[in-house]
This record gives structure tokens, C-alpha cells and sequence, in this order.
């Protein structure tokens, strides 16, 4: 972890075990990560990699489920997230830290009006008046794109497109310009229009407002297209993290190098057949006490069963968790 | 939403006369004779008469017009003429009770009262015990509180008022002499002794009539809540940093009242109905007793008027539940 004193988000061996019928799930094994002022992170990985209970277990907001949620720290702003009180961490959930989730068409409750659930974050959290909550919620309608917006203030979710629901919610999600916004898939129920338009939409917010961006997704091409820096996570743990064109030119996990063999040539090159990765991610019912890829891998060998591979620095801002080392196709030292 | 609500009034007229006619046929199918509880002193052809001075002579056709003249016609412009003092005149026949002799429609307006009290204040306080209960078990799902809740609303709700109602009798007023076990229904409130007189012997009766309708309306509410707090939205309301008193409050609430409002309208004209069985076992005179009361002695003419207002009741309340869902709902929109 270089650069650390300037992170605005710095996170240190977060852990989430879930408690289910069949056993403790661990979602979250030891992720540690910092998020630079104004980057755009963008976070990979097959669905059940844990990218999802990474991001909402550093906001507390699976307080309601059975997880448990452990670590040495997330600071932010100057607190320890894990430590504060939930008052605390309710004032930085919305304020300080925005969230737009996957599924626009049942992320806005269906019986207020959008400017009702515009208005709420800013009188909670600014104290502003009705008035002039009413008016930075029109501006923030405005500010994303949506026609007309003081007279849409009154009108209900169901009165727009799912495009534009997804841009109230980043309007929500900006409401008191937080200094993070984690945008958890925010295009992955959108048209291919539609998430040209949304992608479109964070870029130039993200230069106006200069915030820091968490991207997750599943879609290697935006990513390409709109990230500083890239985290791959499976199994819950970051695999293999470096900017983003490093990640496309010099992939150093087998995972990452299998996933972007499943993405169709960005650069316009010779098209190649696309590759599925074979299996399934697993569900981890203890920690891992190996490399939890390591059933999928075809470079495996002993090492790969008996430990589980710490992250390990190969470049500047890349590292990558494995034993096997693909330049020289060897296993690394150890 | 006007235009739906005069549409469906107006449909409802077609209705309601469908279903008094069916009420009328079911009636003259039944069995019933009400010279049947006379003495059996009197003589058959004596009890012929009788029948035949009831009407019961005429075709069946005939009788159904005559009661709709008398009730559709008569008795609303005798109304008319009460309320407001107006003498419209003419020789009209009300709808008579074979029973009392006396019009239906008073013996009605005279029964509401302990009707109202009773039953609707057990439904007004079941309501208001059943919502906490409902959004309480929900937020806590499979807490102590939602396990005895649930374990009381079953018992409330499987165990018939007839035991309860019995039970209760036994305990507080036979065992601790607490309350009357019979409602006086000719005390007067007119000062604060007799208005705690009218308290006391509420009690039992509203306590066991809430039970049973709380542990059926804090069902709903539970189970409508529970839908909603895995939703999407719910989780937004966190994420933007709301109180929790507000996620459940404001967020999840509003959202599942809209089905457990209509529950409740729904469920409303069952409060005129009456209970039947609490009224009888408690002694309440109410508008359920004298549909009992009329049904044991043939009095057709105040079963079918009494059948056909629940039927009113029942139509007009499901109109009120569909506008309330088109209110409480923004996605309905009736026009
Ligand atoms: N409430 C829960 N109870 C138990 N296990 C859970 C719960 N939520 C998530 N998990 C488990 O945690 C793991 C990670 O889930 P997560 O939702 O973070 O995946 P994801 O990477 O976001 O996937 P996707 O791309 O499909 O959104 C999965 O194995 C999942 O089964
Ligand atoms: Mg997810």
C-alpha cells in the first residue's frame, strides 16, 4: 500500500463471514485496498466473488442480515468506518459516501415521489430547508440529464424509464457530493444505449465534480473504457490489482488472464474465440487456506493446495496474488 | 378516480337488485313458517289466516314487488320526511317486521347503536393493537416478541369467540366478579358513573371480538411488512443515511399498508353485520342478534331487508378498499 496518506478510502483485511443454515459463508477474506482522491476504481469478478458484500459491508449496510463484519480498518474522512457508532456511520452513508445500486427499476420505492427521495438525503444530511431542498434537488435532476426537471420533482418512479430512474439515483447518490460514490453495477440492467449514456454521464460528472469512483462490474469493455486502475476479485479476496492499461497489456493472474479471454478484442485486433472459464466460483465455507482458484487453474502445482498466496508486488501500482509466474511459465521463487 | 367511483356506483345498482331478488328466492325456498313459534293452541285454518293476512298468498313475483316498493321507494321518502320535516304525504306501507309488527328499518336504526359500540369499537381497537403488533414481529422476524405474537394470533384467531367469550364470562365475572357477564343494553351514559358502568361492561365483549380481529389483521401486516423489507428500495433508504425509524417507518410502511388498508376496509361491513355470536353470548342486542333472532322466527321481511343492507355494506366497502388502494398507490390509475 503506497501512497496511503493521501487515500480518501483506505481499507485493511476486511472480512465478512455470513451466517447461514448450511455453515459460515466467508464472502470477504482479508481485502485490503486504498481509493485515491478523484480515481476511478473499476472492480471485476464473476457474480459471488464478493465484490457486492465488500462494498456494502464498509458502509454497514448489511446491518439487518446475519453478517459479521471484521477488520483492522476502513478509514475514511478521518474515522475508522469499522469502529464508529451506527449514528456515525449513518451520517457518512449518503454523505460522504454515495451508492447506486444494480437494479434501478426497484432501487426508488414506488409510492413517493422522486423528489420526495431526492429531498431526503439533503434535509438529513445538509439540514436544508424544504424550499431549498426542492431547488438542489431540481438542479441535481438537471445536473444528470433529465428534461424538465423541476416539474418532474412531483412525479413517481414508475413515471420513468429505467434509464432515467438509474440517473435518479446517481442524482440521489450525489445529493450531498460525497467524496466516494460506489456504483455497484449501475448499468448491468440497461440497454447497450442506455449504459453509453449513463457511462457517458459519470465520466463528465466525475471531471466536474472531481469525486472518487468505485466501479463494479462485470464488463471487462467498461471498464477499458472508463477506469484508472483496476481490482480483480475472486473467491472474495483481490486476485490481482494494477492500472488499467498494465491490467490489459501485462495480466499476471491465471484468473484475470482467463477473464479477459472471455471479452471480445477491445483494441479491434484478429478476433479470437472466445473462451469460457470452466467451473464455478466457489463458496467459502471457512477461510482460505489455499489458493481458492486454484481448482480452476491450470498452472497449479502443490504450492498452490498448501497456502494461499499473499499479494505480491510485480510493477508499479500491480500486484497480483499467485505463485505462478507467467513470464517465465515457472512457478516464482519463494 | 370520480369517474370510476360513479361508474361503479352505477354498476353496482344492477347488482345489488340481482342480489336482492336472489336473497328473496333463497328465502322463499327455506323451510321457515312464522306462525311456527305461535302457541299450538291455534287452530290450522286459524294459522292460514294468519299467512294469508302476511301476504303469503300472493305469488311470489308480487311479494318481491311489494318489498321492493316498500323499501326502495317508501321507506327512503319516509326518511326524507323524518329528517327534514316534510310532509309528502300518501298512504305508504312500510317494510313490517311479521314479528313485532313494527317497521324494520326502526328496529334497525334502534339495534345500531350497541352494534356500533360493541363490535365496531372491538374492530377500531383490534386495528390499533394489530398494526404495532404486525410492523414489530416483522422488523424483529423470529424474536420472542414475534414468536408469542405469532403463538397469540393463532390462538385468537383458530380458538372461536364462543370459547373465548365463555372463557372470559367464567373467569371475570363469575370467578373475580369483575363485569357484568350480560350488557345492559338500556344503561344510559349520562355522567361519569354510568359512562365507567358502560366501560365495564364493554370490556369483555370488545376484548374478545379484538383478539379475533387483531389476530387476523396483525397477520397481514406482518406478512406484508416482511415483503417489503427485502426490497430493493429499502436498501437505498439506508444507503442514503436514513434514521432506521425511517427506513421502517416512512419507507416500509407506506408500502405495505396498501394492501393491509384495504384488509381493513374489507372488513367493515362485518362490523354492522354484527357478531353474531359474541352479541348472543354476551347478551348484546345488536344487529346481529335480531338477524338471529328474525331468522329462528320466519320474519322474512326483516331478514331480507337485514341480508340485503349487509349486501349495500359489502359492495360499498369493496368500492372504498379499491378507491383507497387507487389513493395509497400511485401506480393505479383508475382512469
Ligand atoms: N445475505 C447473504 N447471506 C449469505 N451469503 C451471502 C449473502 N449475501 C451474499 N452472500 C454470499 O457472498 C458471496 C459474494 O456475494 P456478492 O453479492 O458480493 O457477489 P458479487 O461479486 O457482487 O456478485 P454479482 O456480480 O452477482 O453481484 C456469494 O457467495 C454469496 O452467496
Ligand atoms: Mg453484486
Amino acid at each position: 500500500m503506497s501512497e496511503a496518506g493521501a487515500a480518501v478510502l483506505e481499507v485493511k483485511d476486511l472480512k465478512t463471514v455470513f451466517e447461514t443454515g448450511l455453515g459460515a459463508v466467508h464472502a470477504v477474506n482479508s481485502v485490503s485496498f486504498d481509493l485515491m482522491p478523484g480515481e476511478l476504481l473499476g472492480v471485476v469478478g464473476e457474480s459471488g466473488s464478493g465484490k457486492s458484500v465488500t462494498m456494502m459491508s464498509l458502509i454497514g449496510l448489511l446491518g439487518s442480515t446475519s453478517a459479521i463484519v471484521d477488520g483492522a480498518h476502513v478509514n475514511f474522512d478521518g474515522k475508522d468506518l469499522l469502529k464508529v457508532s451506527e449514528d456515525e456511520l449513518r451520517a457518512v452513508r449518503g454523505a460522504g459516501i454515495g451508492f447506486v445500486f444494480q437494479d434501478p427499476m426497484t432501487s426508488l420505492n414506488p409510492v413517493f415521489t422522486v423528489g420526495f427521495q431526492l429531498m431526503e438525503p439533503l434535509r438529513n444530511h445538509m439540514g436544508l430547508s424544504k424550499s431549498a431542498a426542492r431547488m438542489r434537488a431540481a438542479e441535481l435532476l438537471d445536473l444528470v440529464g433529465i428534461a424538465d426537471a423541476t416539474r418532474r420533482l412531483s412525479d413517481y418512479p414508475h413515471q420513468f424509464s429505467g434509464g432515467m430512474r438509474q440517473r435518479v439515483m446517481i442524482a440521489m447518490a450525489l445529493a450531498c457530493d460525497p467524496k466516494v460514490l460506489i456504483a455497484d453495477e449501475p448499468t448491468t440492467a440497461l440497454d447497450v444505449t442506455i449504459q453509453a449514456q449513463i457511462l457517458e454521464l459519470m465520466k463528465e460528472l466525475r471531471n466536474k465534480i472531481g469525486m472518487a469512483i468505485i466501479w463494479i462490474t462485470h464488463d471487462l469493455g467498461v471498464i477499458a473504457g472508463i477506469a484508472d486502475r483496476v481490482m480483480v476479485m475472486y473467491g472474495g479476496q483481490i486476485v490481482e490489482q494494477a492500472p488499467v492499461n498494465e491490467l490489459f497489456q501485462n495480466p499476471q493472474h491465471p484468473y484475470t488472464r482467463a477473464l479477459l479471454k472471455t471479452v471480445p478484442n477491445i483494441r479491434g485486433g484478429r478476433a479470437e474465440r472466445l473462451r469460457v472459464i470452466e467451473g464455478q466460483p466457489p463458496i467459502m465455507f471457512s477461510s482460505p487456506r489455499q489458493c481458492t482458484y486454484h481448482t480452476r487453474c491450470t498452472h497449479a502445482f502443490e504450492r498452490c493446495l498448501k497456502f494461499d498466496p499473499d499479494r505480491l508486488k510485480i510493477g508499479e501500482g500491480h500486484d497480483v496474488a499467485c505463485f505462478w509466474d507467467p513470464v517465465t511459465g515457472e512457478p516464482r521463487d519463494e | 378516480m370520480l369517474t370510476y367511483t360513479i361508474r361503479r356506483l352505477l354498476l353496482a345498482i344492477p347488482t345489488l337488485i340481482a342480489i336482492s331478488l336472489i336473497i328473496f328466492l333463497l328465502l322463499d325456498l327455506a323451510p321457515s313458517d312464522p306462525t311456527a313459534n305461535l302457541p299450538l293452541t291455534i287452530p290450522p285454518d286459524v294459522r292460514e289466516k294468519i299467512r294469508q293476512s302476511l301476504g303469503l298468498g300472493d305469488p311470489i313475483y308480487i311479494r318481491y314487488l311489494l318489498w321492493c316498493k316498500q323499501f326502495f321507494v317508501n321507506e327512503p321518502l319516509n326518511m326524507l320526511e323524518q329528517w327534514f320535516g316534510w310532509d309528502i304525504g300518501g298512504d305508504r306501507l312500510r317494510v313490517l317486521s311479521w314479528q313485532t309488527r313494527s317497521p324494520v328499518v326502526d328496529l334497525i336504526v334502534q339495534r345500531m347503536p350497541q352494534t356500533l359500540w360493541v363490535v365496531g369499537m372491538s374492530y377500531v381497537v383490534g386495528v390499533l393493537i394489530a398494526l404495532p403488533i404486525g410492523i414489530i414481529s416483522a422488523y424483529r422476524q423470529y424474536s420472542w416478541f414475534d414468536q408469542v405474537g405469532t403463538f397469540v394470533s393463532m390462538v385468537g384467531f383458530s380458538v372461536p369467540t364462543f370459547f373465548t367469550g365463555v372463557l372470559v364470562i367464567v373467569i371475570f365475572s363469575v370467578w373475580l366478579g369483575w363485569f357484568p357477564s350480560i350488557y345492559d343494553t338500556t344503561h344510559q351514559v349520562t355522567d361519569w358513573q354510568s359512562f365507567l358502568f358502560q366501560i365495564k361492561q364493554m370490556i369483555m365483549p370488545v376484548a374478545v371480538l379484538a383478539l379475533f380481529n387483531a389476530a387476523q389483521i396483525s397477520r397481514f401486516m406482518r406478512a406484508s411488512m416482511l415483503d417489503n423489507l427485502n426490497q430493493d428500495y429499502v436498501r437505498t433508504a439506508r444507503a442514503k443515511g436514513m434514521r432506521e425509524r425511517t427506513v421502517v417507518l416512512v419507507h416500509v410502511l407506506r408500502n405495505s399498508l396498501i394492501p393491509v388498508v384495504t384488509v381493513i376496509a374489507l372488513g367493515v361491513p362485518q362490523i354492522f353485520g354484527g357478531a353474531i355470536i359474541t352479541e348472543q353470548v354476551f347478551k348484546v342486542n345488536g344487529l346481529g342478534q335480531l338477524l338471529i333472532i328474525s331468522i329462528q322466527g320466519g320474519d322474512l321481511p326483516t331478514v331480507q331487508t337485514l341480508t340485503f343492507i349487509f349486501a349495500v355494506l359489502i359492495i360499498l366497502f369493496n368500492l372504498v378498499a379499491d378507491v383507497l388502494y387507487g389513493v395509497l398507490d400511485p401506480r393505479i390509475r383508475y382512469d
